[in-house]
């Protein structure tokens, strides 16, 4: 695991993170409830390091990624960011015109290699378009930028005339990391930048990505599903179960031993990669419950095979049981959870 | 040792299914895709045979091959598909029209398939009851038998229950976006499972789900295995749930085999280079983190420009100049195991 610098204030403080989005029925369309994607999210990112955002289909990490980059607007919270001459703003609540300046520094890689580059335009502009956006406007400033960027993520430079249709899934996401590259970003969303591609694809994506953090001392919030990727990558790993965090942790410490069942849960699903392994039983039961009307409680109890009485009725804070670890379960320390 | 799948007795029963250098190509007008290039392997009742590799590898052409859903322009160029059916006879499919009744009461009672995307293999104007329900008449009207509406919703209604659908009688008459995907990818595997057929294809059936809902059906199916004997062919990209489901493995790259053989022996002793740079290059939940993974050096060619010789070679960290211009043989390199390498043999195609 790579060393985390320490600095005075974290680069960025995510504090009470809400998004509700409204569920309108009928005729007048009268707002009768909301779907609370993130309801609550607090966690801080260090400079130079990678926080791995993990969940199921529907627990709220990509929208809560996008209220960081102010994509969409959160419902409430806080996202304070730490400015490069050192002060720091809340990203949350700063109207439209005021953003611009944030907007270079802080960067998106997106999932689908496909649909994510601009089929009509070459190279050049797909990737100098943030620089044009950026007020560079001569473009041979720009073709010599574009060239650097994509050496810099092992393409040659001479593919800058072509389009997008002629390279393969794995050289698309090159492209698009050398984009999300091209402002000097200081903190980089990647939503899921390796579940498109093939196996052997995604290992050489996997290790640009490091590779590239290393030298431009970049900071990575890493979302994804998949728990393997997310241990390779991240030096701390926050879970995500029905729009709450449910553990926080190094991911050492998360995986040698978690402290919440539902992560200890998502680590037995995953199959493992060795016919000698026995397959896991106890696979978790019923469903992901709906985010807009969650059980009362720990959004967990209702799925969690050591619920007892209590969890129904209090809803558990997230609170540090190890240093560095948080979880959001009543029983974290008796409980003993087998990790990977 | 201990197996996920415990290995099944070989050679007692006679295979059910025998594919035989299957060749499947594409014309297009760039010219013809070799989608499948000589594949063989058998299928015996009660095993499960996976078959795994990248985008472009023929897995899932191989698969619409043996239900003979190939699409134009592509077609079986050679090879046979031997079918043993319940009466014993062997059929064989590449022989019958795709549109005949002969194929047409195989499909569905014989081979059943649960497709990936079970949100498009389901219609959303009908309840995923009346469909599973209409296949249940129509292929008892096929073999012969009558069978009432009410009788068939009963069926439905058993095998709702026996995939680990709750609440049957309401689940039955929902639509099947109403459905959660777990909950639907059961709907899938119950309609598959509605004829009581010998063989189920399963193509990628829990890529698009998530890890704990894939934990459920995949302990599902290895329940189904136990309790009905049926043989399954699994189709996947994920060397996890092969290593957890299958007993036999078929791993292929650019429309040919380059390995094949029991699971064990493919996870423990793999023979061929791919196999060996794939099985490096997974992440795992167990190894060193934040350190550069083994790769596979390249990228997958698009299939108009495949390389002469060994399909790999361009990749192989092992490639020797003869690699370039002759195509390995698939040959048997240990037991019961099989890879067309040049490290191993001599051999090369004519």
């Amino acid at each position: 695991m790579s060393e985390v610098p320490l600095f005075d204030a974290p680069l960025l403080q995510v504090r009470g993170l809400q998004k509700f989005f409204p569920i309108a029925k009928g005729f007048m369309q009268r707002v009768t409830g909301h779907v609370r994607a993130v309801d609550g999210v607090d966690f801080t990112l260090n400079e130079g390091e990678t926080l791995g955002l993990v969940g199921e289909s529907g627990c709220g990490k990509t929208t809560a990624s996008r209220c960081i980059l102010r994509a969409i607007d959160p419902t409430g919270g806080q996202v304070l960011y730490r400015t490069r001459d050192g002060r720091v703003v809340d990203l949350a609540s700063l109207p439209q015109r005021e953003l611009a300046p944030f907007r270079a520094e802080i960067q998106m890689i997106f999932q689908d290699p496909f649909g994510s580059l601009n089929p009509r335009m070459t190279l050049l502009d797909n990737v100098g378009e943030p620089l044009l956006v950026g007020g560079m406007r001569s473009r041979s400033e720009r073709t010599d930028r574009v060239a650097e960027l994509l050496k810099l993520v092992g393409l040659r430079p001479e593919f800058m005339h072509r389009f997008p249709h002629a390279f393969s899934g794995g050289q698309r996401q090159r492209i698009g990391i050398a984009r999300a590259l091209s402002t000097n970003p200081r903190l980089v969303v990647a939503d899921e930048p390796v579940s498109a591609l093939d196996v052997s694809v995604q290992a050489q994506v996997l290790n640009l990505l490091l590779e590239l953090q290393e030298r431009l001392k970049l900071t990575f919030l890493f979302v994804a599903h998949d728990l393997s990727v997310v241990r390779h990558i991240s030096d701390r790993v926050a879970v995500m179960y029905v729009g709450q965090l449910v553990e926080v942790a190094p991911t050492a410490s998360l995986f040698s031993r978690p402290r919440h069942p539902y992560t200890a849960a998502l680590m037995r699903a995953v199959p493992v990669p060795d016919p000698r392994v026995p397959p896991a039983d106890g696979a978790l039961r019923g469903e992901v419950p709906s985010p807009a009307n969650p059980p009362s409680g720990c959004y967990f109890h209702p799925r969690c095979r050591f619920a007892q009485a209590k969890c129904a009725t209090e809803t558990p804070p997230l609170r540090e049981v190890a240093p560095g670890h948080m979880t959001r379960c009543h029983f974290a320390d008796e409980l003993t959870l087998a990790g990977a | 040792m201990v197996c996920a799948m415990p290995p099944i007795p070989i050679a007692i029963e006679p295979p059910l299914l025998q594919v035989k250098d299957l060749r499947v190509t594409f014309g297009l007008d760039e010219g013809v895709v070799r989608a499948v290039d000589g594949t063989s392997f058998d299928v015996r009742p009660g095993e499960v045979v996976g078959i795994v590799g990248e985008s472009g590898c023929g897995k899932s052409v191989t698969m619409r091959a043996i239900l003979q859903l190939v699409d134009r322009p592509g077609r079986i160029a050679s090879g046979t598909i031997l079918y043993r059916d319940r009466n014993g006879a062997e059929i064989n499919l590449t022989n019958l029209s795709p549109r005949g009744p002969e194929m047409r009461a195989i499909r569905g009672a014989e081979i059943a398939l649960i497709p990936q995307e079970p949100m498009a293999a389901f219609s959303p104007v009908h309840t995923v009851g009346s469909q599973i329900i209409e296949a249940i008449m129509l292929h008892a009207g096929q073999s012969g038998r009558r069978i009432t509406k009410a009788e068939a919703r009963e069926i439905t209604i058993g095998l709702f229950r026996d995939v680990g659908i709750s609440i049957p009688e309401q689940r039955i008459d929902s639509y099947s976006w109403q459905l959660s995907g777990g909950l639907r990818q059961r709907a899938m595997i119950a309609m598959a499972l509605s004829c009581q057929p010998r063989l189920l294809i399963a193509d990628e059936p829990t890529t698009a789900i998530d890890v704990t809902t894939q934990a459920q059906v995949l302990e599902l199916l290895r329940e189904l295995r136990r309790k009905y004997n049926t043989a399954i062919i699994f189709i996947t990209h994920d060397l996890g749930v092969i290593a957890q489901m299958t007993s036999y493995v078929v791993v292929m790259y650019l429309g040919r085999v380059m390995e094949q053989g029991p699971v064990d022996q493919i996870f423990h002793s793999p023979k061929h280079p791919y196999t060996r740079a794939l099985l490096r290059s997974i992440p795992s939940l167990y190894g060193e983190t934040r350190t550069a993974l083994p790769v596979i050096a390249g990228s997958l060619p698009h299939p108009f420009n495949r390389p002469a010789g060994c399909p790999f070679h361009p990749r192989c960290p092992e490639a020797m100049a003869r690699c370039a211009v002759a195509q390995p043989v698939l040959l048997p390199v240990g037991d019961n195991q099989a890879a067309a390498c040049f490290l191993h043999h001599e051999e090369a195609e004519a």
